[in-house]
């Protein structure tokens, strides 16, 4: 059941799935939204739900309209069609001619750049958004906010001396100021290096925790999506193509898209079905992988959609982690079918462990320890065996 | 080598005419005169106070220029709606209209026979032959240099300010008074600046509209051009004063917002 009928892609289960939500009772708490709209190039066309105290996070590549799904959830944008609830408030009903203002919607936006204002200090920033609060108790509460964030001493420092990890915790206290019902933050950490990222990341998930609200996070990280999301949904072209949890995503991409957000490495090829129900595929460039897998049915082991085979281009895709690397002439006695003769390209150092970048000859990743690449005396030009369960083979239809 | 070299020469040879040019003529009206005699043709009726109705008038036109182009500014930098590249032309046709031809417009709009001449009239304001013209003649001759600058500064803040004030619950109106206008006043005093700097130098509109009262309506370029005939020093010092106070309101501008403002308003 490789070729799916045209017209019905994963995507537009998922969607289908999103709009009933909408139909029935809302889920006290959560953030619901629905819009359909043609921006320039882009057709927006989705359904998303996420609950009382859930981040889902929105992957996908360029204008594939990411930012403009939060902007309508803000008020910032208004869609043609569309609706957006949240913790059973209407904020948008385009068929009822419900429109709320973006500052009568309790939205936490954090901006890309943070958005801070220039001619406010830190806490008046802050305070900015608190409504209800006695002005004199405004700098208390704000500075209260700032030193959750560690950065409390920085109260009365001017936007322009702050740096970009100090600017990210402003921006994370004012949109918290305001006690949100949704958290919508464009990718919170990207305006950063690597260096302030891994704590910035770790306060970001402090304050997804504590908010207790639904949360929508743009994100272009795997790694920052799997930690600090519950569910990620992968939207290309202005329509959710995947759902699930960043396990799942990984384990079965249904997209080649999807597979190289996750990390996967892919390797396109023509598929042929074999007599023994598994699929072999004929990699371009040469070369000959196994896979348990049925292309577009997502499933690697091959469980509940099994049986068949496929054929046609598909792309091969698997994790760098589970790829391991044998010295050429190896008996290869192991359980991996699949086998194939590559050259060291590169070998870089990632955190404590080692990247190798092969050619096959179309081009792997496979992540070893340290001490396996220092054994296995790997330099670029070396040649070796990669090799690879086919169970950990995923299909995914060109 | 040589040719760049060369260039470089030519740089700064055109920008040393540039500041010649310039600057000889504002330095001769000191020079000409000589202190004393200067100081001494400023006691003469009718220089002083031709000096005081030049100020009080720039800061009304620009009090009313201000109140009215900042929102109107911030509309058109904000808005997209059809009209919107005319409107902005209509605000800038001033800009090229000569001045007596202004004068001429403003005639036939709220002279006693003009368009609104009746409507005016009712209301008991004189504008012709008064004061209160003067401040229209400034008005209208300088408040685009203040709403184009004003435009400029307000379409290059940062969307993104914007939007953070409204999703933080503030109001368009707050967020106008509280992020828009505050991150946007180097340029607003800049435009401020360039629109005063053109009414304090009006002449043209002023004449043909508001007449030259001695008192009344005769701003400090009109007494100037009515003593450089027969009382060239008289004419010297007045110009002298403006050439002073000019320069005086430029350079706080300057310092004021940072030696950026007239620069680069963007800034």
């Amino acid at each position: 059941m490789l070729a799916l009928e045209p017209g019905h892609t994963p995507g537009k289960r998922v969607q289908r799935r999103g709009c009933r939500w909408l139909q029935r009772e809302h889920t006290p708490g959560a953030l619901t939204l629905e819009a359909h709209h043609t921006l320039e190039a882009l057709e927006l066309d989705l359904c998303l739900e996420v609950g009382a105290s859930e981040c889902l996070a929105l992957a996908g590549p360029s204008g594939a309209g990411k930012s403009t799904v939060l902007r309508i959830a803000a008020g910032l944008a208004e869609p043609k069609r569309g609706r957006v609830i949240c913790a059973g408030e209407v904020w948008l009903d385009s068929e009822r001619g419900i429109s709320m203002p973006p500052d009568r919607r309790r939205v936490g936006f954090l901006f890309q750049d943070y958005a801070l204002f220039p001619n406010l200090s830190a806490w008046r920033n802050v305070a900015y958004g608190m409504d209800g609060v006695a002005r004199a108790q405004r700098r208390e509460r704000a500075v209260a906010l700032l030193e959750r964030f560690g950065i409390g001493a920085r109260a009365d420092a001017r936007v322009p001396t702050l740096s970009g990890g100090e600017r990210q915790r402003v921006a994370l206290a004012r949109a918290l100021a305001r006690r949100p019902r949704a958290l919508l933050l464009d990718e919170p950490l990207s305006a950063l290096d690597t260096r302030t990222r891994a704590s910035a990341s770790r306060e970001l998930g402090i304050l997804l925790r504590e908010a207790r609200v639904p949360a929508i996070l743009i994100t272009h990280d795997f790694e920052e999506a799997a930690l600090l999301s519950d569910r990620v949904a992968v939207i290309d072209a202005g329509k959710v193509v995947q759902t699930g949890t960043a396990a799942e995503l990984g384990a079965a991409p249904e997209s080649a898209f999807v597979a190289d957000f996750t990390g996967a490495v892919i390797l396109a090829g023509e598929a042929h079905s074999c007599a023994d129900g598994l699929t072999e595929i004929a990699l371009d460039g040469g070369g000959t992988v196994r896979s348990t897998g049925v292309a577009g049915g997502g499933v690697a082991s091959g469980g509940g959609t099994s049986g068949g085979g496929a054929s046609g281009r598909v792309a091969v895709t698997v994790h760098p982690w589970e790829i391991s690397v044998e010295p050429a002439g190896a008996a290869g006695e192991g359980s991996a079918q699949n086998r194939l003769t590559v050259t060291v390209a590169s070998v870089s150092p990632v955190g404590n462990r080692v990247r190798v970048g092969l050619l096959a000859p179309q081009p792997l990743v496979a992540e070893l320890t340290d001490a396996a690449a220092r054994r296995l005396e790997l330099a670029p030009g070396a040649v070796v065996v990669a090799a690879w369960k086919a169970t950990a083979t995923r299909l995914v239809v060109r | 080598m040589s040719g760049g070299r060369l260039f470089r020469a030519l740089l700064w040879g055109a920008l040393a005419v540039a500041l010649v040019f310039l600057a000889l003529p504002l330095v001769a009206i000191f020079v000409e005169g000589g202190p004393g005699e200067l100081l001494a043709s400023l006691g003469e009726p009718g220089a002083l106070d031709a000096l005081r109705l030049s100020l009080q008038a720039t800061t009304v036109a620009l009090v009313v220029i201000v109140a009215v182009g900042t929102p109107a500014a911030w509309l058109l930098a904000t808005r997209s709606f059809r009209g919107r590249a005319i409107a902005i032309t209509l605000v800038e046709l001033p800009l090229v209209v000569p001045p007596a031809v202004a004068g001429i417009g403003l005639l036939a709009t709220l002279g006693p026979a003009g368009l609104l001449g009746g409507a005016i009239a009712a209301t008991g304001l004189e504008l012709v032959f008064e004061t209160a013209g003067v401040v229209v003649a400034l008005t209208f001759v300088a408040s685009p240099f203040y709403i184009r600058q004003a435009l400029a500064a307000f379409g290059a803040l940062d969307p993104a300010l914007i939007e953070a004030s409204r999703t933080l619950g503030a109001s368009e109106a707050r967020t106008f008074a509280r992020i828009a206008v505050p991150n946007a006043l180097p340029g607003l005093v800049a435009g401020g600046a360039l629109a005063w700097g053109r009414a304090l130098g009006e002449f043209g509109a002023t004449l043909v509209f508001a007449g030259s009262l001695s008192g009344v309506t005769q701003t400090a370029p009109l007494a100037i051009y009515e003593r450089f005939s027969d009382d060239f020093t008289g004419a010297l010092a007045l110009s002298a004063v403006l050439v002073a106070v000019s320069a005086a309101i430029l350079l706080g501008v300057k310092l004021a917002s940072g030696a950026r403002v007239l620069g680069d308003a963007r800034a």
